[in-house]
Protein backbone atom coordinates (compact mmCIF):
# COMPACT_ATOMS: atom_id res chain seq x y z
CA UNK A 1 0.00 0.00 0.00
CA UNK A 2 1.08 3.54 -0.76
CA UNK A 3 1.59 5.43 2.52
CA UNK A 4 1.60 9.17 3.14
CA UNK A 5 4.34 10.63 5.32
CA UNK A 6 2.01 10.67 8.30
CA UNK A 7 0.92 7.07 7.76
CA UNK A 8 4.57 6.03 7.49
CA UNK A 9 5.28 7.85 10.77
CA UNK A 10 2.43 5.95 12.39
CA UNK A 11 3.82 2.68 11.06
CA UNK A 12 7.25 3.61 12.45
CA UNK A 13 5.70 4.02 15.89
CA UNK A 14 6.39 7.76 16.03
CA UNK A 15 2.79 8.47 17.09
CA UNK A 16 2.68 5.73 19.70
CA UNK A 17 2.10 2.00 19.82
CA UNK A 18 -1.73 2.06 19.39
CA UNK A 19 -1.47 3.96 16.11
CA UNK A 20 1.38 1.71 14.96
CA UNK A 21 -0.81 -1.35 15.64
CA UNK A 22 -3.74 0.35 13.90
CA UNK A 23 -1.91 1.12 10.67
CA UNK A 24 -0.32 -2.30 10.56
CA UNK A 25 -3.68 -4.02 11.16
CA UNK A 26 -5.32 -2.03 8.38
CA UNK A 27 -2.41 -2.75 6.01
CA UNK A 28 -2.98 -6.49 6.52
CA UNK A 29 -6.68 -6.03 5.76
CA UNK A 30 -5.89 -3.72 2.86
CA UNK A 31 -3.53 -6.27 1.35
CA UNK A 32 -6.22 -8.96 1.65
CA UNK A 33 -8.59 -6.78 -0.39
CA UNK A 34 -6.05 -5.20 -2.77
CA UNK A 35 -6.32 -1.67 -1.36
CA UNK A 36 -3.70 0.62 -2.88
CA UNK A 37 -3.99 3.41 -0.33
CA UNK A 38 -5.88 4.70 2.70
CA UNK A 39 -8.90 6.99 2.60
CA UNK A 40 -9.60 9.56 5.31
CA UNK A 41 -12.80 8.97 7.29
CA UNK A 42 -14.86 11.47 9.26
CA UNK A 43 -16.56 9.27 11.88
CA UNK A 44 -16.05 5.82 13.35
CA UNK A 45 -18.63 3.60 15.07
CA UNK A 46 -17.55 0.53 16.98
CA UNK A 47 -19.29 -2.68 17.86
CA UNK A 48 -17.64 -4.04 20.96
CA UNK A 49 -20.13 -5.76 23.22
CA UNK A 50 -18.46 -7.81 25.91
CA UNK A 51 -20.04 -11.06 24.78
CA UNK A 52 -18.00 -10.93 21.61
CA UNK A 53 -14.98 -9.17 23.14
CA UNK A 54 -14.55 -11.68 25.91
CA UNK A 55 -11.77 -11.32 28.44
CA UNK A 56 -9.19 -11.32 25.63
CA UNK A 57 -10.83 -8.42 23.80
CA UNK A 58 -11.24 -6.38 26.95
CA UNK A 59 -7.59 -6.83 27.82
CA UNK A 60 -6.70 -5.71 24.32
CA UNK A 61 -8.71 -2.50 24.85
CA UNK A 62 -7.29 -1.97 28.34
CA UNK A 63 -3.75 -2.18 26.97
CA UNK A 64 -4.49 0.72 24.65
CA UNK A 65 -6.37 2.63 27.36
CA UNK A 66 -3.35 2.41 29.66
CA UNK A 67 -1.15 4.32 27.18
CA UNK A 68 -0.36 8.06 27.57
CA UNK A 69 -3.21 10.39 26.60
CA UNK A 70 -1.61 11.52 23.33
CA UNK A 71 -1.21 7.91 22.21
CA UNK A 72 -4.54 6.41 23.21
CA UNK A 73 -7.05 9.05 22.10
CA UNK A 74 -8.97 8.58 18.87
CA UNK A 75 -8.43 11.24 16.20
CA UNK A 76 -11.95 11.49 14.78
CA UNK A 77 -15.40 11.46 16.42
CA UNK A 78 -16.05 7.89 17.45
CA UNK A 79 -19.23 6.38 18.89
CA UNK A 80 -20.37 2.97 20.11
CA UNK A 81 -22.87 0.32 19.09
CA UNK A 82 -25.22 -1.17 21.75
CA UNK A 83 -23.73 -2.67 24.88
CA UNK A 84 -24.57 -6.08 26.34
CA UNK A 85 -25.93 -4.67 29.59
CA UNK A 86 -28.51 -2.12 30.71
CA UNK A 87 -27.11 -1.42 34.16
CA UNK A 88 -30.55 -0.51 35.51
CA UNK A 89 -32.12 -3.84 34.57
CA UNK A 90 -29.50 -6.55 34.27
CA UNK A 91 -30.48 -8.28 37.49
CA UNK A 92 -34.11 -8.49 36.40
CA UNK A 93 -32.92 -10.15 33.17
CA UNK A 94 -30.86 -12.54 35.33
CA UNK A 95 -27.62 -11.38 33.78
CA UNK A 96 -24.72 -11.71 36.19
CA UNK A 97 -22.48 -9.31 38.10
CA UNK A 98 -19.55 -10.76 36.14
CA UNK A 99 -21.20 -9.66 32.88
CA UNK A 100 -21.77 -6.18 34.35
CA UNK A 101 -18.18 -5.89 35.53
CA UNK A 102 -16.83 -6.89 32.09
CA UNK A 103 -19.10 -4.29 30.57
CA UNK A 104 -17.83 -1.61 32.95
CA UNK A 105 -14.21 -2.44 32.15
CA UNK A 106 -14.92 -2.08 28.42
CA UNK A 107 -16.68 1.24 28.99
CA UNK A 108 -13.79 2.56 31.09
CA UNK A 109 -11.34 1.64 28.33
CA UNK A 110 -13.46 3.26 25.61
CA UNK A 111 -13.86 6.45 27.61
CA UNK A 112 -10.11 6.62 28.19
CA UNK A 113 -9.71 6.61 24.40
CA UNK A 114 -12.14 9.52 24.00
CA UNK A 115 -14.90 7.37 22.49
CA UNK A 116 -18.47 8.62 23.04
CA UNK A 117 -20.70 5.96 24.61
CA UNK A 118 -23.75 6.40 22.40
CA UNK A 119 -24.61 2.68 22.67
CA UNK A 120 -26.76 2.66 19.60
CA UNK A 121 -27.28 0.92 16.27
CA UNK A 122 -29.63 3.68 15.07
CA UNK A 123 -27.09 6.50 15.11
CA UNK A 124 -28.31 7.43 11.62
CA UNK A 125 -31.71 8.22 13.16
CA UNK A 126 -30.56 9.77 16.40
CA UNK A 127 -26.94 10.99 16.57
CA UNK A 128 -25.32 12.34 13.39
CA UNK A 129 -26.66 11.05 10.09
CA UNK A 130 -23.88 10.91 7.47
CA UNK A 131 -24.23 12.82 4.21
CA UNK A 132 -23.85 11.60 0.66
CA UNK A 133 -20.27 10.80 -0.28
CA UNK A 134 -18.96 10.91 3.29
CA UNK A 135 -16.32 8.22 3.94
CA UNK A 136 -16.89 6.43 7.25
CA UNK A 137 -15.69 3.48 9.31
CA UNK A 138 -18.93 2.13 10.75
CA UNK A 139 -19.50 -1.06 12.63
CA UNK A 140 -22.86 -2.88 12.84
CA UNK A 141 -24.03 -4.26 9.53
CA UNK A 142 -27.43 -2.58 9.88
CA UNK A 143 -25.82 0.81 10.33
CA UNK A 144 -23.52 0.34 7.36
CA UNK A 145 -26.17 -0.85 4.92
CA UNK A 146 -28.48 2.02 5.91
CA UNK A 147 -25.81 4.71 5.61
CA UNK A 148 -24.53 3.36 2.28
CA UNK A 149 -27.92 2.74 0.73
CA UNK A 150 -30.28 5.36 2.12
CA UNK A 151 -27.81 8.19 2.71
CA UNK A 152 -25.25 7.51 -0.03
CA UNK A 153 -22.32 7.45 2.38
CA UNK A 154 -19.26 5.19 1.90
CA UNK A 155 -18.44 2.54 4.46
CA UNK A 156 -17.39 -1.08 4.56
CA UNK A 157 -18.46 -3.34 7.39
CA UNK A 158 -15.87 -2.47 10.01
CA UNK A 159 -15.55 -5.05 12.73
CA UNK A 160 -14.52 -3.76 16.15
CA UNK A 161 -10.73 -3.96 15.69
CA UNK A 162 -10.86 -2.22 12.33
CA UNK A 163 -13.23 0.48 13.57
CA UNK A 164 -10.86 1.14 16.42
CA UNK A 165 -7.93 1.26 14.02
CA UNK A 166 -9.84 3.78 11.90
CA UNK A 167 -10.64 5.87 14.98
CA UNK A 168 -7.01 5.92 16.07
CA UNK A 169 -5.72 6.92 12.62
CA UNK A 170 -8.62 8.73 10.92
CA UNK A 171 -8.26 6.35 7.98
CA UNK A 172 -9.40 3.09 6.51
CA UNK A 173 -8.03 1.07 3.56
CA UNK A 174 -9.67 2.14 0.29
CA UNK A 175 -11.36 -1.05 -0.91
CA UNK A 176 -14.89 -2.38 -1.29
CA UNK A 177 -17.57 0.28 -0.99
CA UNK A 178 -15.10 3.17 -0.83
CA UNK A 179 -14.66 2.61 -4.58
CA UNK A 180 -17.44 3.77 -6.93
CA UNK A 181 -17.00 0.78 -9.25
CA UNK A 182 -18.13 -1.56 -6.46
CA UNK A 183 -21.41 0.29 -5.90
CA UNK A 184 -23.15 -0.66 -9.13
CA UNK A 185 -25.97 -3.20 -8.98
CA UNK A 186 -25.08 -6.83 -9.64
CA UNK A 187 -28.48 -8.38 -8.85
CA UNK A 188 -31.91 -7.14 -9.86
CA UNK A 189 -35.12 -7.93 -7.96
CA UNK A 190 -38.69 -7.07 -8.99
CA UNK A 191 -41.20 -7.14 -6.16
CA UNK A 192 -44.83 -7.79 -7.13
CA UNK A 193 -46.42 -7.05 -3.75
CA UNK A 194 -46.47 -4.06 -1.45
CA UNK A 195 -44.79 -4.39 1.94
CA UNK A 196 -47.09 -3.10 4.68
CA UNK A 197 -45.73 -3.81 8.15
CA UNK A 198 -42.14 -3.30 9.26
CA UNK A 199 -41.85 -7.08 9.39
CA UNK A 200 -42.83 -7.21 5.68
CA UNK A 201 -40.00 -4.83 4.84
CA UNK A 202 -37.75 -7.02 6.95
CA UNK A 203 -38.94 -10.15 5.15
CA UNK A 204 -38.23 -8.53 1.79
CA UNK A 205 -34.72 -7.69 3.00
CA UNK A 206 -34.26 -11.23 4.28
CA UNK A 207 -35.34 -12.78 0.98
CA UNK A 208 -33.05 -10.52 -1.05
CA UNK A 209 -30.17 -11.06 1.34
CA UNK A 210 -30.52 -14.83 1.25
CA UNK A 211 -30.70 -14.88 -2.56
CA UNK A 212 -27.80 -12.46 -3.06
CA UNK A 213 -25.72 -14.10 -0.39
CA UNK A 214 -22.40 -12.27 -0.53
CA UNK A 215 -20.80 -9.04 0.61
CA UNK A 216 -19.75 -8.39 -2.96
CA UNK A 217 -23.28 -8.40 -4.46
CA UNK A 218 -25.29 -5.18 -4.75
CA UNK A 219 -29.05 -5.72 -5.18
CA UNK A 220 -31.28 -3.20 -6.93
CA UNK A 221 -35.00 -3.39 -6.13
CA UNK A 222 -37.83 -2.27 -8.38
CA UNK A 223 -41.59 -2.64 -8.45
CA UNK A 224 -42.53 -1.20 -5.07
CA UNK A 225 -44.80 1.83 -5.19
CA UNK A 226 -45.07 2.28 -1.42
CA UNK A 227 -42.68 4.98 -0.24
CA UNK A 228 -40.74 3.66 2.73
CA UNK A 229 -39.74 5.82 5.68
CA UNK A 230 -36.66 5.51 7.82
CA UNK A 231 -37.97 2.64 9.98
CA UNK A 232 -39.02 0.65 6.92
CA UNK A 233 -35.57 1.07 5.36
CA UNK A 234 -33.98 0.26 8.70
CA UNK A 235 -35.76 -3.09 8.99
CA UNK A 236 -35.22 -4.01 5.35
CA UNK A 237 -31.53 -3.15 5.42
CA UNK A 238 -30.80 -4.86 8.73
CA UNK A 239 -32.48 -8.05 7.52
CA UNK A 240 -30.67 -7.97 4.16
CA UNK A 241 -27.32 -7.54 5.89
CA UNK A 242 -28.14 -10.28 8.38
CA UNK A 243 -29.27 -12.84 5.82
CA UNK A 244 -26.74 -12.06 3.12
CA UNK A 245 -23.90 -9.95 4.52
CA UNK A 246 -25.08 -7.30 2.05
CA UNK A 247 -23.64 -3.80 2.70
CA UNK A 248 -25.47 -1.79 0.00
CA UNK A 249 -28.74 -1.93 -1.91
CA UNK A 250 -30.49 0.42 -4.29
CA UNK A 251 -34.24 1.04 -4.36
CA UNK A 252 -35.18 2.63 -7.65
CA UNK A 253 -36.67 6.08 -7.24
CA UNK A 254 -35.92 6.19 -3.52
CA UNK A 255 -32.23 5.75 -2.67
CA UNK A 256 -29.90 8.53 -3.80
CA UNK A 257 -27.67 6.57 -6.17
CA UNK A 258 -30.65 5.04 -8.01
CA UNK A 259 -32.91 7.77 -9.39
CA UNK A 260 -33.46 5.27 -12.22
CA UNK A 261 -32.59 1.65 -12.90
CA UNK A 262 -30.16 2.79 -15.57
CA UNK A 263 -28.22 4.84 -13.02
CA UNK A 264 -27.04 1.70 -11.20
CA UNK A 265 -26.92 -0.99 -13.91
CA UNK A 266 -27.37 -1.78 -17.55
CA UNK A 267 -30.85 -3.29 -17.38
CA UNK A 268 -30.39 -5.53 -20.42
CA UNK A 269 -27.32 -7.09 -18.79
CA UNK A 270 -29.03 -8.34 -15.64
CA UNK A 271 -32.27 -10.33 -15.67
CA UNK A 272 -34.80 -9.34 -13.01
CA UNK A 273 -35.69 -12.00 -10.44
CA UNK A 274 -39.28 -11.79 -9.20
CA UNK A 275 -40.10 -11.84 -5.48
CA UNK A 276 -43.75 -12.86 -5.17
CA UNK A 277 -46.29 -13.02 -2.38
CA UNK A 278 -45.65 -16.77 -2.33
CA UNK A 279 -42.01 -16.06 -1.54
CA UNK A 280 -43.07 -13.69 1.23
CA UNK A 281 -45.49 -16.21 2.76
CA UNK A 282 -42.89 -18.97 2.55
CA UNK A 283 -40.42 -16.72 4.33
CA UNK A 284 -42.76 -16.13 7.28
CA UNK A 285 -43.70 -19.82 7.33
CA UNK A 286 -40.08 -20.73 8.10
CA UNK A 287 -40.77 -19.41 11.57
CA UNK A 288 -43.61 -21.50 13.03
CA UNK A 289 -45.14 -21.66 16.46
CA UNK A 290 -48.80 -20.70 16.01
CA UNK A 291 -50.85 -21.74 19.06
CA UNK A 292 -47.76 -22.42 21.18
CA UNK A 293 -46.98 -20.77 24.48
CA UNK A 294 -44.74 -17.72 23.96
CA UNK A 295 -42.06 -17.10 26.59
CA UNK A 296 -40.69 -13.76 25.51
CA UNK A 297 -41.63 -11.12 22.95
CA UNK A 298 -38.70 -8.96 21.92
CA UNK A 299 -38.59 -5.72 19.96
CA UNK A 300 -34.91 -5.15 19.22
CA UNK A 301 -32.32 -5.43 16.44
CA UNK A 302 -32.36 -2.68 15.39
CA UNK A 303 -33.17 -0.59 18.46
CA UNK A 304 -36.62 1.03 18.32
CA UNK A 305 -37.03 4.54 17.01
CA UNK A 306 -39.18 7.03 18.87
CA UNK A 307 -42.01 6.32 16.41
CA UNK A 308 -41.81 2.57 17.02
CA UNK A 309 -41.92 3.27 20.77
CA UNK A 310 -45.08 5.30 20.18
CA UNK A 311 -46.66 2.48 18.14
CA UNK A 312 -45.86 0.02 20.89
CA UNK A 313 -47.30 2.29 23.59
CA UNK A 314 -50.53 2.61 21.61
CA UNK A 315 -50.82 -1.17 21.25
CA UNK A 316 -50.19 -1.76 24.98
CA UNK A 317 -52.40 1.01 26.41
CA UNK A 318 -54.81 -0.29 29.07
CA UNK A 319 -53.66 -3.87 28.52
CA UNK A 320 -51.72 -6.36 30.66
CA UNK A 321 -49.25 -8.99 29.54
CA UNK A 322 -49.94 -12.65 30.25
CA UNK A 323 -48.21 -13.48 33.56
CA UNK A 324 -46.04 -16.16 31.93
CA UNK A 325 -44.86 -13.99 29.03
CA UNK A 326 -42.21 -11.26 29.09
CA UNK A 327 -42.09 -8.37 26.65
CA UNK A 328 -38.85 -6.45 26.12
CA UNK A 329 -38.59 -3.24 24.11
CA UNK A 330 -34.99 -2.27 23.41
CA UNK A 331 -34.03 1.23 22.34
CA UNK A 332 -31.17 3.70 22.37
CA UNK A 333 -30.35 5.95 25.34
CA UNK A 334 -31.40 9.03 23.34
CA UNK A 335 -34.77 7.57 22.36
CA UNK A 336 -35.31 6.19 25.87
CA UNK A 337 -34.79 9.62 27.41
CA UNK A 338 -37.21 11.21 24.98
CA UNK A 339 -39.73 8.39 25.35
CA UNK A 340 -39.58 8.72 29.12
CA UNK A 341 -40.09 12.48 28.98
CA UNK A 342 -43.07 12.01 26.66
CA UNK A 343 -44.68 9.34 28.83
CA UNK A 344 -44.20 6.49 26.33
CA UNK A 345 -42.02 4.40 28.63
CA UNK A 346 -44.61 4.55 31.41
CA UNK A 347 -47.38 3.57 29.00
CA UNK A 348 -45.35 0.59 27.75
CA UNK A 349 -44.21 -0.56 31.18
CA UNK A 350 -47.61 -0.30 32.88
CA UNK A 351 -48.56 -3.39 30.85
CA UNK A 352 -45.80 -5.34 32.59
CA UNK A 353 -43.35 -4.88 29.70
CA UNK A 354 -39.78 -3.69 30.18
CA UNK A 355 -38.02 -0.93 28.26
CA UNK A 356 -34.28 -1.52 27.97
CA UNK A 357 -31.80 1.05 26.73
CA UNK A 358 -28.35 1.11 25.21
CA UNK A 359 -28.24 -2.64 24.69
CA UNK A 360 -29.29 -5.12 22.05
CA UNK A 361 -31.05 -8.37 22.86
CA UNK A 362 -28.95 -10.78 20.88
CA UNK A 363 -25.57 -9.45 22.00
CA UNK A 364 -26.56 -9.51 25.65
CA UNK A 365 -25.66 -13.06 26.56
CA UNK A 366 -28.90 -14.30 24.99
CA UNK A 367 -28.07 -17.96 25.64
CA UNK A 368 -27.45 -17.37 29.34
CA UNK A 369 -30.63 -15.27 29.60
CA UNK A 370 -32.61 -18.07 27.96
CA UNK A 371 -31.32 -20.59 30.47
CA UNK A 372 -31.74 -18.33 33.51
CA UNK A 373 -35.27 -17.22 32.58
CA UNK A 374 -36.56 -20.44 31.03
CA UNK A 375 -37.09 -18.73 27.66
CA UNK A 376 -37.42 -20.88 24.57
CA UNK A 377 -40.16 -19.58 22.26
CA UNK A 378 -39.32 -16.02 21.27
CA UNK A 379 -41.56 -13.83 19.13
CA UNK A 380 -40.42 -10.70 17.33
CA UNK A 381 -41.18 -8.44 14.41
CA UNK A 382 -37.45 -8.19 13.65
CA UNK A 383 -36.36 -10.41 10.79
CA UNK A 384 -32.77 -9.86 11.82
CA UNK A 385 -33.43 -11.08 15.35
CA UNK A 386 -35.48 -14.04 14.12
CA UNK A 387 -32.54 -15.02 11.92
CA UNK A 388 -29.91 -14.79 14.62
CA UNK A 389 -31.58 -16.02 17.74
CA UNK A 390 -31.96 -19.66 16.71
CA UNK A 391 -28.20 -19.96 17.18
CA UNK A 392 -28.65 -19.07 20.84
CA UNK A 393 -31.08 -21.90 21.57
CA UNK A 394 -34.38 -20.05 21.01
CA UNK A 395 -37.27 -21.05 18.76
CA UNK A 396 -38.17 -17.84 16.93
CA UNK A 397 -41.56 -16.80 15.60
CA UNK A 398 -41.84 -13.87 13.22
CA UNK A 399 -44.87 -11.63 12.87
CA UNK A 400 -45.84 -7.98 12.83
CA UNK A 401 -45.82 -5.77 15.94
CA UNK A 402 -49.61 -6.01 16.40
CA UNK A 403 -49.56 -9.82 16.46
CA UNK A 404 -46.52 -9.86 18.72
CA UNK A 405 -48.31 -7.68 21.28
CA UNK A 406 -51.54 -9.69 20.98
CA UNK A 407 -49.53 -12.87 21.61
CA UNK A 408 -47.80 -11.38 24.65
CA UNK A 409 -51.22 -10.62 26.09
CA UNK A 410 -52.70 -14.03 25.21
CA UNK A 411 -49.58 -15.90 26.39
CA UNK A 412 -49.62 -17.89 23.18
CA UNK A 413 -48.84 -17.17 19.57
CA UNK A 414 -51.96 -15.86 17.85
CA UNK B 1 -0.51 -33.86 -3.23
CA UNK B 2 -2.76 -31.18 -4.67
CA UNK B 3 -1.86 -27.49 -4.71
CA UNK B 4 -4.57 -24.83 -4.75
CA UNK B 5 -3.64 -21.24 -5.55
CA UNK B 6 -5.65 -18.50 -3.89
CA UNK B 7 -5.48 -14.79 -3.10
CA UNK B 8 -2.92 -13.67 -0.55
CA UNK B 9 -4.50 -14.04 2.90
CA UNK B 10 -3.63 -13.28 6.51
CA UNK B 11 -2.15 -15.26 9.38
CA UNK B 12 0.53 -17.94 9.85
CA UNK B 13 1.25 -21.20 8.00
CA UNK B 14 -0.85 -23.97 9.58
CA UNK B 15 -1.68 -27.63 8.91
CA UNK B 16 -4.64 -29.70 10.02
CA UNK B 17 -7.69 -31.75 9.11
CA UNK B 18 -10.29 -30.13 6.89
CA UNK B 19 -13.98 -29.81 7.74
CA UNK B 20 -15.84 -28.71 4.62
CA UNK B 21 -19.35 -27.46 3.87
CA UNK B 22 -20.95 -25.51 1.06
CA UNK B 23 -22.87 -23.62 3.76
CA UNK B 24 -21.88 -20.12 4.96
CA UNK B 25 -20.38 -18.93 8.23
CA UNK B 26 -20.88 -16.45 11.04
CA UNK B 27 -19.20 -16.83 14.41
CA UNK B 28 -22.11 -15.01 16.02
CA UNK B 29 -25.01 -16.84 14.44
CA UNK B 30 -23.77 -20.36 14.00
CA UNK B 31 -21.60 -21.33 16.95
CA UNK B 32 -21.68 -22.38 20.55
CA UNK B 33 -18.29 -20.86 21.23
CA UNK B 34 -18.04 -22.35 24.72
CA UNK B 35 -18.52 -25.92 23.53
CA UNK B 36 -16.68 -25.35 20.24
CA UNK B 37 -19.47 -26.70 18.04
CA UNK B 38 -21.86 -25.47 15.38
CA UNK B 39 -25.10 -24.80 17.25
CA UNK B 40 -27.58 -23.22 14.83
CA UNK B 41 -29.84 -26.16 13.96
CA UNK B 42 -30.17 -25.16 10.28
CA UNK B 43 -26.43 -25.06 9.72
CA UNK B 44 -25.14 -28.01 7.69
CA UNK B 45 -22.43 -28.68 10.29
CA UNK B 46 -24.81 -28.48 13.30
CA UNK B 47 -23.44 -30.50 16.18
CA UNK B 48 -19.91 -30.83 14.76
CA UNK B 49 -16.74 -29.48 16.39
CA UNK B 50 -14.66 -26.81 14.68
CA UNK B 51 -11.79 -26.95 17.16
CA UNK B 52 -8.36 -27.14 15.47
CA UNK B 53 -9.97 -27.82 12.08
CA UNK B 54 -9.15 -26.17 8.77
CA UNK B 55 -12.67 -24.91 8.08
CA UNK B 56 -13.91 -24.48 4.51
CA UNK B 57 -17.07 -22.47 3.72
CA UNK B 58 -18.70 -20.77 0.80
CA UNK B 59 -18.87 -17.25 2.26
CA UNK B 60 -19.26 -15.25 5.47
CA UNK B 61 -22.56 -13.80 6.66
CA UNK B 62 -23.50 -10.70 8.67
CA UNK B 63 -22.31 -10.14 12.21
CA UNK B 64 -19.69 -7.45 12.75
CA UNK B 65 -18.95 -9.01 16.13
CA UNK B 66 -17.21 -11.94 14.49
CA UNK B 67 -14.18 -9.68 14.16
CA UNK B 68 -13.67 -9.81 17.93
CA UNK B 69 -14.84 -13.38 18.26
CA UNK B 70 -12.00 -15.06 16.37
CA UNK B 71 -9.54 -13.32 18.70
CA UNK B 72 -11.55 -14.35 21.74
CA UNK B 73 -11.95 -17.96 20.54
CA UNK B 74 -8.24 -18.25 19.82
CA UNK B 75 -7.31 -16.85 23.24
CA UNK B 76 -9.13 -19.81 24.86
CA UNK B 77 -7.72 -22.36 22.42
CA UNK B 78 -11.22 -23.32 21.22
CA UNK B 79 -10.89 -22.15 17.63
CA UNK B 80 -10.33 -23.39 14.10
CA UNK B 81 -6.73 -23.41 12.88
CA UNK B 82 -7.67 -21.72 9.62
CA UNK B 83 -10.76 -20.68 7.70
CA UNK B 84 -11.00 -20.84 3.91
CA UNK B 85 -13.80 -19.31 1.84
CA UNK B 86 -14.76 -18.92 -1.77
CA UNK B 87 -15.35 -15.27 -0.87
CA UNK B 88 -15.03 -13.74 2.56
CA UNK B 89 -16.49 -10.48 3.79
CA UNK B 90 -14.31 -7.79 5.37
CA UNK B 91 -15.36 -8.60 8.93
CA UNK B 92 -13.91 -12.08 9.04
CA UNK B 93 -10.74 -10.94 7.28
CA UNK B 94 -10.38 -8.13 9.84
CA UNK B 95 -11.00 -10.63 12.63
CA UNK B 96 -8.38 -13.00 11.30
CA UNK B 97 -5.91 -10.10 11.06
CA UNK B 98 -6.48 -9.28 14.74
CA UNK B 99 -6.45 -12.91 15.89
CA UNK B 100 -3.49 -13.84 13.66
CA UNK B 101 -5.56 -16.76 12.39
CA UNK B 102 -4.86 -18.16 8.92
CA UNK B 103 -7.52 -17.12 6.39
CA UNK B 104 -7.63 -17.22 2.58
CA UNK B 105 -10.23 -16.90 -0.18
CA UNK B 106 -10.62 -16.46 -3.96
CA UNK B 107 -9.29 -19.80 -5.27
CA UNK B 108 -8.08 -19.93 -8.88
CA UNK B 109 -9.47 -23.42 -9.54
CA UNK B 110 -13.09 -22.72 -8.61
CA UNK B 111 -15.30 -23.75 -5.73
CA UNK B 112 -13.07 -24.50 -2.74
CA UNK B 113 -15.91 -26.33 -0.98
CA UNK B 114 -15.62 -28.95 -3.77
CA UNK B 115 -11.84 -28.87 -4.15
CA UNK B 116 -11.22 -29.84 -0.52
CA UNK B 117 -13.02 -32.74 1.24
CA UNK B 118 -13.70 -33.24 4.93
CA UNK B 119 -10.93 -35.34 6.42
CA UNK B 120 -8.24 -34.12 4.01
CA UNK B 121 -4.93 -33.11 5.59
CA UNK B 122 -4.40 -29.51 4.52
CA UNK B 123 -1.58 -26.97 4.81
CA UNK B 124 -2.46 -23.29 4.43
CA UNK B 125 0.18 -20.70 3.53
CA UNK B 126 -1.58 -17.31 3.53
CA UNK B 127 1.56 -15.29 2.80
CA UNK B 128 1.89 -16.71 -0.72
CA UNK B 129 -1.75 -17.69 -1.20
CA UNK B 130 -1.27 -21.47 -1.40
CA UNK B 131 -3.22 -24.39 0.08
CA UNK B 132 -1.75 -27.90 -0.16
CA UNK B 133 -3.88 -31.05 0.23
CA UNK B 134 -2.42 -34.43 1.19
CA UNK B 135 -4.88 -37.29 0.67
CA UNK B 136 -4.31 -40.73 2.14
Amino acid sequence: MKLSDEEQAMLNGELGEPRRWAIEHMMRVGRFFDAEEFVEVTQAHIMADTESLGEAGIEFLEDIAARPLNERQVRIPMITDPRGIDFCHYKRLKQTDLMASLEQRAIDAFEAMGILMTNTCINYQTIMPPVRGEHLAFGDTGVVIYCNSVLGAYSNFEGGPSSLAAGLTGRTPRYGLHLDQNRKATRRFRVDWEPEHLSDWGALGGIIGARSGSYWEVPVIEGISAKPGSDQMKHMGAAMASFGSIPLFHLVGVTPEAPSLEAVCEPDQIAAEVISEIDRDAFFARFGGKGEKVDVVVFSAPQLSLLEMQSLAELLDERKLHPDTSLLAVTSPVVAADARRMGLVERIESSGALVLEGMCFYQSYAREMAEANGWKRLMTNSVKLANIIGGYGYEPTLSNMENCVASAIAGEIV
Amino acid sequence: MVELKCHVGVGPVVSGEALVTDDNFSARYDLDRTAGIFSRPQHKLAGQSYVDRIMVFNTAKGGVASAWMLHEMKSRGIAPKAILFNNVNPILAQGAALADMAMCDRFDDGDVTRLIRSGDQVTVNPEIGLVTITRA
